[in-house]
C-alpha cells in the first residue's frame, strides 16, 4: 500500500503545553490538507525538551483533554507524537503515543533515558520497560524515542516483533561542528537510521525538532528512509519544516525479496545465546 | 590546526540562529554590545547584525584616556561596515573620579574597574533601547579566566563562548570582519603596548591546541605529554582553568531548605519560552 507520511519538524516552546498543542493541531490540519495519511512529531513535541523540574507540571495522563483532542483528530489522519506521560501511580515517562481511527493504538515509554554529557533524563523521568510492535493500517509498526535507537537491541526487538516500519521521535541536540560538511550529531544519526533500515529491512521515519533551548540547538533534518537504507526525503537543517514523503509500499516487498535477512534471522539462536550470556553474567 | 578547524558556514548558521532565536523568544528585537575595536566583539557584531538586522544592533565604544586611539577607529570601522547604531561613551570621568579616592590601586584593579564600568553602561543602554546585552568572551578566555567577573564576562547571551580564539579568527575571516581587526595582536587595551599573549605567557594558538585536547577530547596529562606538550605548560594552563572556575559559575548558596535555587530547584532559563 502506498501512503504519505508527514514529518512535522516543529519548534516547541519549553513548558508551554497550550502553545505546543496549537502547533501540533496546526501541523495535523496541514497534513490532512496535504493528503498525508500519517503525521509524525518529534520527541516531547507537546512540552519541549530540557524540562528539568517542569516535568510534573507538563505531564498528561492518557485520558487528559489534550490526548482526547488528538484522538478525535486521528479519525482523519494517523498521529505519532511525543509528550510527558503521567501514570496513575505518579511516575513520569518520556512517551510517544500512536493514535489512529480515533483510538490509542500504542504507547511507547522511552526505555533508554540518557544521563551523560548534556543529558539528564533519568533524573526527572521513569524508565519504560518494553519494546512492542503494534498493528496499524500501514502494517506492523514499532516506535522508538531518540536514545532508544542507539541501542541495537531496541529496533531489533521491534523488527523481530514484526515491525516493518520504525518510527523514531527525536529531540537531538546539534553538536560537533568540525571541518566536515554536516554536524557531528547529524552525521551520526544519518548513519544510524540508514543502517538500521538496511539491517532490519524496515522503513524508518525519523522526526527531529528544531529551535534552541538555553543555547542548545536542535538540528532537524527529519527523514524518511526506504527499507534499503536510502533516504527518500529529508527536512531542512536547523529550520522548521514539514516533510511530505510518499512511501512506495512495494519497496518493502521488493527489498524483502532481494535481501531476506529478516526471514533468515534466527530468533532461537539469538535467544539461546542471550540467555547463556545472561546466566554467565550472574555467576 | 587539527580538530580546531571548523566548517564556518555551519557555525555561522548555528550562531546567527542562536542570537535570533534567544533574543526574539524573550519578546525583544534588539541587541546591545560593547565594541572594543578587537576581534571578539567585532565578530559578535557581525553575527548579531545578521541575526537581528543592523538597525536593531546598538554598539558602544567606551574608551579610557589611556586606550589606544586605533581601538576606537577599528570599532568605528566595524560599525560603519555593518551599518549598526554606534556611539562613543568615554569612561575617563567616572574612572578617574573613583581612582582619585583610591589612588594607590594597581593596574589589575584599574582594569577590572574599567571593565565593570563598561558593563554598567551596557546594562543601562540595554534598558534605554530595550535590547539584550550580548557577550563577547570566547571559549579560550573563559577557560583561562582571562576576563573580569561581572565586567566583560557579564551578558544576557554569548554567541562565541563555545568557540576558541583560533576559531574566532577563522569565522571572522569567513564573515568579512575587516582585516585590520583580524590581524592585530589581541589586547585588553588597558595601557599602550599591552598584549594578551605577553600577559598570559603563551600564544592563543598554543593554548587552543592544548585546551581543545584537554577539555574537548578529555586527554589525560600523560597523553598530552606524549602528544608533545610541555609538562609545565600543561600544568600552568590546567591551574588557570581550575583557578578561574568560580568565574564561570553563579554564586554558591548556603543550603538550608529542601529546594535550593539551582541545586534542587532546576529550570532552564528558557522556561516558558
Amino acid at each position: 500500500m502506498d501512503f504519505t507520511v508527514a514529518l512535522a519538524q516543529i519548534k516547541p516552546k519549553l513548558g508551554c503545553l497550550d502553545d505546543n498543542m496549537a502547533l501540533a493541531e496546526a501541523a495535523i490540519e496541514k497534513g490532512i490538507a496535504a493528503g498525508a495519511d500519517l503525521v509524525v512529531f518529534p520527541e516531547l513535541a507537546l512540552t519541549g525538551y530540557f524540562l528539568k523540574d517542569l516535568v510534573p507540571e507538563v505531564a498528561l495522563s492518557l485520558d487528559s483533554p489534550q490526548i482526547q483532542r488528538l484522538k478525535k483528530l486521528s479519525e482523519r489522519i494517523s498521529i505519532a507524537i511525543g509528550f510527558v506521560e503521567v501514570s496513575s501511580d505518579f511516575r513520569f515517562f518520556n512517551s510517544a503515543v500512536y493514535l489512529e481511527a480515533g483510538e490509542i493504538r500504542h504507547v511507547h515509554r522511552k526505555v533508554y533515558l540518557p544521563t551523560y554529557g548534556l543529558f539528564d533524563e533519568q533524573r526527572y523521568m521513569a524508565r519504560g520497560e518494553r519494546f512492542r510492535a503494534f498493528d496499524t493500517r500501514f502494517g506492523r509498526v514499532g516506535m522508538l524515542i531518540c536514545e532508544d535507537m542507539w541501542h541495537l537491541s531496541a529496533p531489533y526487538i521491534l523488527a523481530m516483533d514484526g515491525a516493518m516500519t520504525l518510527i523514531c521521535l527525536s529531540s537531538s541536540p546539534g553538536r560537533g561542528v568540525s571541518e566536515s560538511e554536516g554536524l557531528g550529531s547529524a552525521a551520526a544519526w544519518q548513519k544510524l537510521t540508514s543502517t538500521s533500515a538496511m539491517f532490519l529491512n524496515c522503513r524508518v521515519f525519523y522526526c527531529n525538532r528544531v529551535g534552541y533551548e538555553d543555547g542548545i540547538n536542535f538540528w532537524g533534518g527529519s527523514e524518511a528512509i526506504s527499507p534499503s537504507g536510502e533516504v527518500t526525503d529529508r527536512g531542512a537543517l536547523l529550520e522548521e519544516d514539514f516533510v511530505l514523503a510518499k512511501v512506495d509500499g512495494g519497496a518493502l516487498r521488493r527489498e524483502r525479496i532481494f535481501s531476506p535477512m529478516m526471514r533468515d534471522e534466527n530468533l532461537a539462536i539469538t535467544v539461546k545465546e542471550l540467555k547463556r550470556i545472561d546466566k554467565e553474567k550472574d555467576c | 590546526m587539527a580538530g580546531l578547524t571548523v566548517n564556518t558556514n555551519l557555525l555561522r548558521r548555528i550562531l546567527v540562529g542562536f542570537v535570533r532565536d534567544e533574543v526574539h523568544k524573550v519578546g525583544v528585537k534588539k541587541g546591545v554590545l560593547g565594541l572594543s575595536g578587537g576581534i571578539d566583539s567585532a565578530l559578535v557584531a557581525y553575527i548579531a547584525a545578521e541575526a537581528l538586522g543592523p538597525e536593531n544592533l546598538y554598539a558602544y565604544c567606551m574608551p579610557y584616556r589611556t586606550s589606544n586611539p586605533e581601538s576606537e577607529a577599528h570599532a568605528r570601522l566595524v560599525a560603519e561596515s555593518l551599518g549598526i547604531n554606534f556611539k562613543v561613551i568615554e569612561i575617563t570621568p567616572m574612572i578617574d573620579a573613583y581612582f582619585d579616592l583610591v589612588p594607590d590601586a594597581d593596574n589589575m584593579r584599574r582594569g577590572n574597574k574599567m571593565a565593570r564600568e563598561r558593563m554598567t553602561i551596557l546594562y543601562d543602554h540595554s534598558a534605554a533601547v530595550g535590547g539584550l546585552v550580548l557577550g563577547t568572551s570566547n571559549k579560550t578566555e573563559l577557560l583561562l579566566g582571562y576576563g573580569t567577573l561581572h565586567g566583560d564576562m557579564a551578558s544576557a547571551l554569548n554567541p562565541i563562548g563555545d568557540i576558541y580564539k583560533s576559531q574566532v579568527w577563522e569565522l571572522s575571516e569567513a564573515m568579512g570582519v575587516p582585516h585590520e581587526v583580524i590581524e592585530k595582536k589581541p589586547s585588553a587595551d588597558l595601557w599602550a603596548g599591552q598584549t594578551d599573549e605577553q600577559e598570559l605567557g603563551f600564544t592563543y594558538r598554543e593554548a587552543d591546541q592544548l585546551l581543545y585536547r584537554m577539555v574537548d577530547q578529555r586527554m589525560s596529562r600523560e597523553e598530552l605529554i606524549a602528544a608533545g606538550f610541555d609538562a609545565q605548560f600543561i600544568d600552568n594552563v590546567a591551574r588557570k582553568v581550575q583557578g578561574s572556575h568560580f568565574k564561570r559559575r553563579l554564586p554558591i548558596i548556603a543550603k538550608v531548605s529542601n529546594r535550593t535555587i539551582d541545586r534542587d530547584f532546576r529550570y532552564a532559563r528558557d522556561w516558558g519560552k
